[in-house]
């Protein structure tokens, strides 16, 4: 027989392909064909992509939520010191101190200011302070405290609260009338709870009439086992030269504009000396808060995640084994061993993808019901839930490298021969 | 007339310790429109001759021309491509897709071949009217009896208009009369033109083929003078 001529045989023969969009619609169609064994099979998945999309949403929430409580209080607060010294109770107020006594009305001339007021550390050159002088030999009855000295407004910048009595007020200070208020720790131990008995407390010879006592206050904590004295009283008693701090209330969100403008009025010529602690932003207290929160739960979130990949992964290789005979005949019509490979990748792919869209909508869920159980209000990113699917699908895809490459690596004959 | 399949002594030996030698010296030929069949007890070799003979496995020695190209000499995946496009398959046990419809079924015979997406439906629907199946388009394989199931196949193996269809065993699992009602379609088919090969173990089979060929043991006897 002579050979006939016959062109090379790559021209005569049409190559196999899978077009992307054949592909497509043959690994969803496997997938949509059973529903049910898609919903198994990404589960895992289902529930890593739910759980990080929550605790993304709920990290926010709540950071949102202790920022809302937060600004409330903290992000009121201004205070000012020296530079010089220590900014808590330096060593030498009257030295350096470049604020004036009049402190208190220089702020409360700035818009935006709720309450102000000084805050001074009075020198007792170390004199003991006692109550009544009667002595008793069991016990004791001279104690070593902190006397302060403030403007009468400084009790509500720092959002106190008295048991008993009342403050001083801003005649106190002009008469330097010898009065003081004691906070609830001094009290205890100066044995006074009722004061409309005037009763009289001594530091050293000096005597001061106790005319209320703090119950509580939302800053500056050192008040509450301190006596404390009006300005003027300091400064005729005591010699006392400058205020030391200067602390403001302000309103909400005036802070930041608060903390910018005390120095100027304090101390127009002098700003350098002072010093202005205003409250971090309310944005990197957020940041703060979720970072916080978000790393533990990162790491479950992504703990559940690799879980739903070894799901996939399982689950797929389970289905590469059962589908042998499917994959024999593929073969057998012309699906090239990457056609097969490529099939099962974005089958695996696609149950990831379908395993995101049903995790994020689960993780939304729990974050709006829970911020409905709270009473908060519910924050997420719009980029999470737009992410998860694919990130949903990136984990499929990667579950599927190792089972497609076990299809494809079949050889038709032995697959042809088990089948269904 | 020309020939579509060319067998000169070809040889498939798997290894092993005694090396098997499933088909030995193989030598045929088979024109278009021919209806051979290839019949021998079990383990004669039919099936792995079968495979050769559509590319899904290649021999030892020997050559092998389908439609004239020597398939040894082709990559994988021109083997693949050229089985995709010039081959059809019917097998005993069928191999559908039993979560997808016949419809999907067939046409899962045209994806890969480069059969244009439109034309797809159109051609599938012809194959499963030609094997009398066009009422059960939407039925899933779980649905259909045995016969309807291999007609199936069968539409599938043909939907590509293949040069050459196989089948292997195509009545192992039917019974007398569908099985009588499938060769009387394998008679239609060859009416159209087609180039068929059947592989069975039964003679009575074998009577419907125009040529008749008894493998014994790996190798090929064709009975003459009929």
């Amino acid at each position: 027989m002579t050979e006939p001529q016959v062109k090379p045989l790559e021209h005569r023969i049409v190559r196999s392909r899978f077009s992307f969009r054949d592909l497509v619609a043959e690994a969803t169609s496997g997938m949509l064909a059973r529903p049910g064994r898609t919903v198994l099979t990404v589960l895992g998945t289902v529930l890593g992509v739910a759980a990080l999309v929550a605790t993304l949403g709920l990290a926010k929430t709540a950071g949102n939520q202790i920022v809302t409580r937060f600004d409330a209080l903290a992000a009121t607060s201004v205070s000012v010191g020296n530079r010089s010294e220590g900014f808590f109770f330096g060593p030498s107020s009257r030295d350096t101190s470049v604020i004036p006594w009049d402190a208190e009305d220089r702020m409360m001339r700035l818009n935006g200011v709720v309450s102000a007021g000084t805050l001074t550390r009075v020198d007792t050159e170390g004199q003991l302070i006692s109550s009544v002088p009667i002595n008793d030999p069991m016990g004791q009855s001279e104690f070593a405290m902190e006397v302060l000295a403030t403007s009468s407004g400084l009790f509500d910048a720092v959002v106190g609260q008295l048991s008993t009595g009342r403050y001083f007020d801003a005649g106190h200070s002009e008469r330097g009338d010898p009065v003081a208020v004691l906070g609830p720790g001094a009290a205890a131990r100066l044995n006074i709870t009722r004061v409309d008995q005037q009763p009289a407390i001594f530091v050293g010879d000096t005597i001061l009439v106790v005319i209320g006592i703090v119950d509580d206050v939302a800053r500056e904590p050192s008040i509450l086992d301190s006596v404390i004295i009006p300005d003027g009283t300091a400064r005729r008693l005591f010699g006392t030269e400058a205020p030391a701090e200067v602390h403001i209330l302000t309103e909400l969100g005036a802070a930041q504009l608060i903390g910018e403008q005390a120095a100027l009025a304090l101390a127009p010529d002098e700003t350098e000396q002072l010093r202005v602690s205003v409250p971090r932003e309310p944005q990197a207290v957020r940041s703060g808060v979720e970072s916080d929160v978000n790393t533990l739960f990162l790491v479950l979130g992504g703990v559940s995640l690799l879980v739903g990949a070894i799901g996939i992964a399982n689950v797929t290789l389970v289905s590469v084994l059962e589908r042998v005979g499917e994959i024999g005949l593929r073969r057998a019509v012309g699906a090239a061993r990457r056609h097969i490979a490529s099939q099962f990748l974005v089958e695996s792919a696609a149950m990831g993808f379908v395993g995101g869209i049903m995790g994020a909508s689960a993780g939304v869920l729990t974050i709006v019901a829970v911020s409905a159980n709270k009473e908060w209000t519910p924050v997420l990113d719009l980029a999470v839930p737009l992410l998860a699917p694919i990130a949903g699908a990136v984990v499929g895809l990667v579950a599927g490298l190792y089972p497609s490459w076990r299809a494809s690596t079949l050889e038709p004959v032995d697959a042809l021969r088990g089948g269904t | 007339m020309s020939t579509v399949v060319e067998l000169d002594g070809v040889s498939r030996t798997f290894p092993g310790s005694p090396p098997v030698e499933a088909v030995k010296e193989a030598s045929l030929v088979v024109e278009a429109g021919d209806y051979v069949a290839i019949f021998g007890p079990s383990g004669s070799g039919k099936s792995t001759l079968l495979h050769i003979l559509g590319c899904l496995d290649t021999a030892t020695t020997g050559s092998y021309r389908l439609l004239g190209q020597n398939v040894g000499d082709l990559s994988d995946g021109l083997r693949t491509s050229l089985r995709g496009s010039e081959v059809g398959f019917v097998f005993q046990a069928f191999h559908l897709l039993p979560y997808r419809t016949v419809l999907e079924n067939v046409t899962t015979g045209l994806i890969y071949n480069r059969t244009p997406r439109r034309a797809r439906r159109r051609l599938a629907i012809d194959a499963l009217e030609r094997v009398g199946l066009g009422h059960r388009l939407d039925f899933t394989p779980r649905q259909l009896s045995g016969g309807e199931r291999q007609r199936v196949a069968i539409a599938r193996a043909v939907a590509a208009q293949p040069s050459l269809l196989l089948c292997d065993e195509p009545t192992g699992n039917l019974d007398t009369r569908t099985t009588s009602s499938i060769l009387d379609l394998f008679d239609d088919l060859l009416t159209d033109g087609l180039t068929l090969m059947v592989i069975t173990h039964e003679q009575a089979i074998s009577q419907r083929a125009e040529r008749r060929v008894e493998m014994v043991d790996g190798m090929l006897s064709e009975e003459r003078g009929r």
